[in-house]
């Protein structure tokens, strides 16, 4: 529910600067990503693309990788400097991108 | 005017003065005029906050300064040092960057007036800002060790940047008879790529246990700790026992090279080395110091949150020339400042506040080939200076298991072409 809400924001953020030429704040953290997550990746990839991704799917990944039940190399260390709320908006935000 | 957006366009017209009196102080711009950001450097962090720049505001009028036709990329030259790689992967031109809207001035920055905010080209050429960002990378000191300077580079590669001295360094390996020895010198920090030195020696030590089987690898070190060390260390001992690492307290600190035998004194010995690696001492690129952004240590303090310069209003400096706190001087850690520096550039120009950033670092390391070891931190702005978060980061575990040594140095190659290819692509 929460998510739902903050991807609706991010959404309704990006209709209401549809009149400029701005693109979208991103939240704290979210363009650092994108130095391993190739936006020309596939969904299933190691790592995998975000952009354009189910936001629901980025979350679940993180909260797995934070928990331990997903091994990972690198982002479960990564994984350890956002909080929750942080993690939700850098997902609402590369799902709404294209 | 009641809209809670509004368009860049109304500020710059100074119409939304019940807005604008909640805003930071509004840059001094022509009416209508595009702000003006001028970006001295293209490499990782320079081409990355001019493009971010254009692709976060089209109004923004942006120029990147940039000599060399083709860009080098340092990650990865270990690796054409060990005659792993061709240096033609490492290379990159700036064709893209047209197509982006960014203006490319392909001459040297010689000088820069901050007070009437120009940028004088070696071309001739003035260009005004409003805000300018520094991205020179870093200049080799060759005043810092005696016997070591700009001619004894030709003799005792420094490869430090890359190009032509990481052939030098590559061709003196492969002429170099088997039995010699290769001296690596490695800094004090700070300095460009913190576990950089192991890597090569690394690597080095990889070739020569392959080809010349007799030869020894020496470091040299004015440290008594480094990046990813126990990583390092572990490998060494299980894959290059021709590899010896000499501390600073172990006498490792070198106090004088002489070119012409090709000889490095440390307090306590000489050591003739078959081919010698110095890697000097290190400060931000000399256009940071003409600009005033340059502090006693050689390097550029800034804000944490915009990366402007704290001794030159309406510069901000990126990348290695950085002081960024505990984030490393790596290319993983230029992009990602450059990304978060060129959308509180481009809000400033507009007289909005930035946002208070997080910024990652990722940085990948080859003991072999096929033998990869990480280290990755999370950073956000503390007391003014960028600090890692708590309980975020680290290094690869020390007991992984060789499959995961394997698959980082795959991750690694992946990282390379993704970062180059949201660089330069």
């Amino acid at each position: 529910m929460k998510l739902a809400r903050v991807v609706a924001g991010a959404i309704a953020g990006l209709a209401m600067l549809g009149a400029t030429a701005l693109a979208a704040d991103a939240p704290p953290g979210a363009t650092s990503c994108s130095g391993c997550h190739s936006p020309t990746a596939a969904e299933d990839a190691t790592p995998p693309r975000l952009v354009g991704r189910d936001p629901e799917k980025i979350v679940v990944a993180l909260q797995e990788f934070r928990s331990g039940q997903r091994k990972g190399t690198i982002m479960d260390r990564i994984v350890k400097g956002f909080t929750p709320e942080e993690i939700q908006a850098i997902a609402a935000w590369y799902g709404a991108q294209k | 005017m009641t809209r809670l957006h509004p368009s860049r366009r109304e500020f710059a017209a100074g119409a939304g003065a019940g807005i604008a009196a909640t805003m930071l102080p509004r840059p001094m711009l022509a009416q209508g005029a595009a702000p003006k950001i001028v970006v001295v450097g293209g490499g990782f962090a320079g081409l990355t906050a001019a493009r971010m720049a254009k692709r976060y505001d089209k109004g923004l009028d942006v120029t990147v300064v940039e000599a060399n036709p083709t860009y080098t990329a340092c990650p990865f030259s270990n690796d054409v040092i060990a005659g792993l790689r061709d240096i033609k992967e490492q290379q990159f031109g700036y064709g893209k960057v047209a197509g982006d809207g960014v203006t490319l001035a392909q001459t040297n920055a010689t000088g820069i007036n901050a007070t009437a905010r120009t940028v004088t080209l070696a071309n001739g050429n003035v260009l005004n800002y409003d805000r300018l960002i520094l991205a020179p990378g870093i200049e080799l000191r060759f005043d810092a060790l005696p016997g070591y300077d700009e001619a004894a580079a030709q003799r005792m590669p420094h490869a430090w940047k890359a190009g032509e001295q990481t052939m030098l360094l590559r061709r003196q390996i492969e002429a170099m008879e088997d039995g010699g020895v290769v001296v690596i010198v490695s800094p004090q920090n700070p300095y460009r790529c913190p576990p950089g030195p192991y890597e090569r020696a690394s690597l080095i030590a990889w070739y020569l246990k392959a080809k010349k089987p007799r030869s020894k690898v020496m470091i040299l070190d004015a440290k008594d700790a480094f990046s990813k060390q126990r990583l390092f260390q572990n490998a060494w001992k299980q894959m290059y026992p021709n590899l010896e690492w000499v501390s600073l307290s172990m006498g490792g600190k070198v106090s004088s090279v002489d070119p012409a035998t090709n000889t490095i004194a440390t307090d306590f010995d000489k050591v003739k080395a078959a081919v010698a690696n110095v890697i000097p001492p290190q400060k931000a690129g000399r256009i940071a110091e003409l600009a005033g952004a340059t502090d006693r240590s050689g390097w550029c303090p800034i804000d944490p949150v915009s990366f402007e310069s704290k001794q030159v209003p309406n510069i901000h400096v990126v990348g290695d020339a950085a002081i960024a706190g505990a984030m490393p001087k790596s290319a993983f850690a230029a992009n990602a400042q450059a990304k978060v520096c060129a959308v509180a550039v481009a809000k400033l120009a507009r007289g909005e506040k930035p946002e208070t950033p997080k910024l990652i670092n990722t940085c990948y390391s080859l003991v072999a080939p096929d033998y990869g070891v990480s280290v990755a931190a999370v950073y956000h702005p503390v007391n003014g200076a960028l600090a890692e978060v708590a309980g975020s980061g680290g290094v690869s575990p020390v007991d992984a298991p060789l499959a995961e040594r394997k698959e980082e140095a795959e991750l690694a190659d992946g990282w390379f072409h993704t970062i180059t290819s949201e660089v330069f692509g």
